[in-house]
């Protein structure tokens, strides 16, 4: 049973390529990849190309990282550092419960409050890039929280202490020190925030506008390559439902990339031991 | 102007302490917006009967039903293997090539997206195995899926177990396995749960995964082939088709209610664990 896990995996590889690799071939990966046609529907020409997506859901990502780093980084330092530990107990398992609230949660507050608020505010239909990375940014807050403060409690007390008994202050501590030793684990945990980003789905259906074309600013439009997937996988049939799995096939090889660079780098931070 | 040190760090933590701020409104607001408008609606006629009219009217009974289905059974199926997995790693085996493959695929499979879980389940449980859209898939498709949580953490528990138990479990004559399962596990056991509880939330919440292996029916199921509509994908239905807001407000609520129980839970379990273990 141990090799559960593993298997699973593996399973889940061969089926995802099985089934979209396939059609990556027959349309071309270059057309596939880099083409702006998705008409999938077209009996005569059908054209799979997903570039639209793959630039939605890499700008999606791009504003929800941006959120999510400088509020996830700062809570971190805060909880590790200056806060008082009885508020830390409150505050650590709040932001745990952010990471249980249902997804589609998160999107439908963006629906009622944010896409109005963007409607009025700052005009267009409210759907866009800016809305869903909003939404991302505050999901992958979690993720982000927990992995730097894992990193920045492993930091060896002694260099804390010896850096304040060089006379510099808590802050100057921080940032000069802490910060730089923690580094290869919070970038660990920025790759995986980013990772959850790309990966989510129901959310961003809700809240980007699904229009399927290259944005050309924050207030666009945006399909990303997972709302694409679950959008149409309720009425696609054929080679159309293969360019669906072949989608999932590059979120597949974008979510690996990211794992296994977070996964070599917390490595490096353990140094020595696992995890 | 150059600030002093000591103004600089004022500002900094001041702003640190805005962002901390603001992370726990938007947690507090979420959960007060959805509760407000939501349970208004909620009464013992929602919860126990079956919706009418796609969701317009009635209530959600034919949803807790299904959601608990594949909850229950997505965790029936992950708990012995991701057990079994981590007695294995931790007591059963040294540190090495073999252990790291399987970190590996847990800690990979932690990472996938759910939308992939489900494509996955949707070609290989309900084509392949030819099980169809039904709450069985579902729960399949969940239990792989929340495998590596409880994974983590029971072996965070069972590495938590003071090494003398097993010692002495060893010195009073004891084969390892009757130390692993009278001493070991016994001792583990609020940590453990707590891994599953936490799974437990993450099936609930769970939504596109769901989708694309359970169906979306609306009736009643009656076994584990039919196909169910869970809590959170009727609220997704609800929501997203603009078929009743007052009523998607409700689902929410409930939803909401039911993640807060089990994160409170989850988290009574851990600090009475913590507390036992000193």
């Amino acid at each position: 049973m141990a090799f559960a896990a593993i298997a699973g995996l593996a399973l889940i590889t061969a089926f995802i390529f099985k089934e979209g690799f396939p059609l990556m071939v027959k349309a071309g990966l270059r057309d596939f990849i880099l083409s702006d046609e998705w008409r999938p529907l077209d009996r005569l020409a059908p054209r799979f190309g997903i570039f639209p997506m793959i630039v939605g859901s890499l700008a999606v990502t791009a504003g929800a990282m941006t959120i999510g780093v400088v509020f996830g980084v700062g809570v971190a330092i805060l909880l590790t550092q200056f806060c008082p530990p009885r508020l830390v107990g409150l505050l650590k398992p709040a932001i745990e419960l952010l990471a249980g609230i249902p997804s589609v949660v998160y999107g439908f507050m963006g629906l009622v409050v944010l896409v109005p608020f963007i409607r009025e505010h700052l005009g267009g239909s409210g759907l866009s890039v800016l809305a869903a990375s909003v939404v991302l940014g505050i999901m992958v807050l979690p993720t982000v929280i927990s992995i730097s403060v894992d990193a920045l409690q492993a930091v060896p007390r002694p260099y804390y202490e010896g850096s304040l008994a060089l006379g510099a202050t808590e802050w100057q501590t921080t940032h000069m020190v802490m910060l730089r030793a923690a580094r290869s684990g919070i970038v660990a945990a920025i790759i995986l925030g980013m990772g959850r980003a790309i990966g989510e789905t129901m959310a961003v259906i809700m809240v980007a506008g699904n229009t399927i074309a290259v944005p050309h600013g924050p207030l666009d439009s945006v399909r990303t390559l997972t709302s694409n997937i679950a959008i149409e996988m309720n009425y696609a049939a054929g080679d159309h439902r293969k360019a669906l799995f072949a989608t999932g096939v590059v979120l597949f090889v974008i979510i690996m990339l990211l794992n296994t660079a977070a996964l070599v780098l917390s490595r490096r931070r353990a140094g020595g031991g696992h995890r | 102007m150059r600030l002093s040190p000591a103004a600089t760090q004022r500002a900094a933590v001041g702003l640190m302490w805005a962002l901390a701020g603001a992370t726990i409104a938007v947690l507090l607001g979420i959960i007060a917006f959805i509760l407000l408008r939501g349970l208004p609606h909620v009464s013992w006629g929602f919860l126990t009967e079956a919706p009418r009219s796609m969701g317009r009217e009635g209530g959600i009974f034919p949803m807790l039903v299904g959601t608990a289905y594949i909850t229950g059974l997505a965790v029936l199926i992950a708990a012995p293997v991701g057990l079994a997995t981590a007695v294995y790693l931790t007591e059963y085996t040294r540190e090495g090539r073999l252990t790291a493959v399987i970190r590996f695929g847990a800690d990979c499979l932690a990472g996938i997206p759910s939308i992939i879980f489900g494509l996955f389940g949707f070609v290989f449980f309900t084509i392949t195995l030819g099980m169809g859209f039904s709450i069985l898939s579902g729960a399949l498709t969940l239990a792989l899926m929340v495998l590596p949580t409880i994974i983590r953490t029971s072996e965070e528990a069972i590495r938590a177990v003071p090494r003398a138990y097993r010692e002495a479990s060893f010195g009073l004559g004891s084969t390892r396995w009757q130390m692993v399962t009278r001493v070991v596990l016994r001792s583990a056991l609020p940590g453990i749960t707590t891994g599953i509880v936490l799974a437990v939330g993450r099936s609930i919440s769970e939504t596109a995964a769901v989708m694309l292996t359970a169906g979306s029916a609306l009736g009643m199921p009656e076994g584990i082939f039919d196909s169910t509509r869970t809590l959170s994908l009727h609220f997704y239905i609800l929501a997203t088709e603009g078929i009743s807001m007052p009523r998607a407000y409700a689902t929410a609520s409930v939803l909401i209610v039911l993640i807060l129980a089990i994160n409170l839970f989850a988290y009574w379990l851990m600090r009475r664990f913590i507390a036992k273990g000193r």
